[in-house]
């Protein structure tokens, strides 16, 4: 449980996925004009990115690894994060047409989110577990959530300050994201390993 | 179908006969140019942003980048061309990242073999090739709709607009966070910093006489090796080119 909390803070808030990485910056520049849609585009990146981790993590660990096949990766990653996208949007539309409508639109553009994929690769690079690349699935999808929300709530006001006309619009975009950033660095105090030992208080 | 295509994408296909065209004319000379500035992937279209950042912070490994994706953009783009007709439109972004993957799996393998050093530098980030949206984007704007030799043109035209964006910054990242110009490759340049032992540099600012003792208050740039100096360096690109091209201001 320790090492779970740890891994998810770390990769919600000390490695942010957009703010440290630059993962999904696209859709994360695209999206961000009005603060509803960017929440409906932050909780599927949470979704897919929850869902599409242990899946390639599976492969990866019983397939591609035991038949010396890891030049494969990159194809078979992304044929997984396409064809989840395409499943979970079916789903979706037949149980839940509330959630559905809801992320709807987003779902397709999340098999280009880099977010997905890069979440994938670095999770082969630092050699997680299935725990902790479930951990990490889901605090990188929520700091790219929180990410994406700030940038939105920002621009929004922004829209009424005096920016001169050559930065409006983009360069405006790019100047919040990078202070983001650094704002961001100052989370780079908190200690994960405090977490380390932590588990959940049991009830009597 | 191909008119379907036409009419998604907005891009008119160029049915006339090709013997009377030159290979090389002025048309596709512009497909190269165009992206370079007035087009750019990075500052005017906004695509592809993603994946290439992180890499800027020192020039090489940008240089690195910048080709790989010239390389997987162009053949992308001539293949997908190559076989535009035969696509059905249901499958055909599977078709497209299945070709545009097998390429970025080449480079991986041949980067691994011939430049150890900068792969691990570039990590991940040369498998995000697959979803760096200059790539897709231009196969859905374009290739789906025009002949091969355009296409390819096109690929290579917007992934050099693309790399000329990744090695300015880096340029400027290196050149004021660490005063060096393509450390890690053969032709590393020490530019301006104190000189120690084992490096030596162009303007030495630790120097009594010369040059570089009207340098003795310099220091690097700390904030240019952060991730965020990539965002502060683009944005300034973006208004200096929109302040001289007040065209591409963007009135929302």
């Amino acid at each position: 449980m320790g090492d779970f909390l740890n891994i998810f803070i770390k990769s919600a808030f000390i490695e942010n996925m957009v703010l440290a990485y630059f993962l999904g910056m696209c859709s994360f520049l695209a999206v961000s004009k009005t603060l509803s849609t960017a929440t409906g585009l932050g909780l599927a990146v949470i979704f897919v990115l929850g869902v599409t981790m242990p899946i390639n993590w599976v492969i990866n660990e019983f397939i591609l690894i035991p038949a010396d096949l890891e030049f494969l990766r990159f194809i078979l990653f992304i044929a997984v994060i396409a064809s989840t996208v395409q499943l979970v949007e079916m789903v979706l539309e037949k149980f839940s047409p509330g959630l559905y409508t809801a992320l709807g639109i987003f779902l397709p553009l999340i098999t280009v989110n880099c977010a997905i994929l890069g979440g994938s690769l670095f999770m082969v690079s630092r050699d997680y577990n299935l725990s902790e690349s479930v951990a990490f699935g889901l605090g990188g999808g929520f700091g790219w959530f929180l990410a994406i929300i700030a940038l939105a709530a920002i621009r929004e006001r922004i829209r009424y300050s005096n920016v001169p006309p050559a930065l409006r619009g983009l360069g405006m975009a790019f100047l919040i994201t990078g202070l983001m950033g650094i704002a961001f660095l100052s989370l780079t105090g908190i200690d994960p390993a405090v977490f380390a030992g932590w588990s959940p208080p049991v009830a009597e | 179908m191909a008119e379907s295509t036409e009419l998604k994408t907005g891009v008119v296909a160029d049915n006339r006969p090709e013997e009377k065209q030159p290979i090389f004319g002025k048309k596709e000379a512009i497909l190269i140019t165009d992206p370079l500035l007035d087009n750019n992937p990075i500052t005017i279209q906004v695509l592809g942003v993603c994946s290439a950042l992180a890499v800027t912070s020192l020039v090489y490994p940008s240089l690195v980048m910048a080709v790989a994706v010239v390389f997987v953009c162009g053949l992308s783009s001539l293949f997908t061309s190559l076989m535009r007709n035969i696509i059905p439109k249901a499958v055909r972004l599977i078709v497209q990242l299945v070709i545009i993957a097998t390429l970025v799996t080449l480079v991986n393998e041949a980067l691994k073999v011939l430049a150890f050093p900068v792969y691990k530098q570039l990590s991940v980030y040369i498998g995000l090739i697959i979803t760096n949206c200059i790539v897709m984007g231009r196969l859905e704007a374009f290739a789906m709709a025009n002949k091969p030799w355009r296409s390819f043109l096109d690929g290579i035209g917007n992934g050099l607009g693309y790399g000329l964006i990744l090695v300015a910054v880096g340029v400027v990242r290196e050149l004021f966070g660490k005063g060096s110009l393509f450390a890690g490759s053969p032709i590393a340049l020490n530019i301006i910093g104190p000189s120690g032992a084992t490096t030596d540099y162009l303007i030495n600012t630790a120097a009594e006489s010369g040059i570089g003792s009207f340098f003795g208050w310099y220091a690097n740039n700390n904030l240019m090796v952060l991730p965020a100096a990539a965002m502060f360096v683009i944005a300034v690109f973006i208004w200096i080119q929109r302040s001289y091209n007040t065209k591409l201001v963007d009135v929302s």
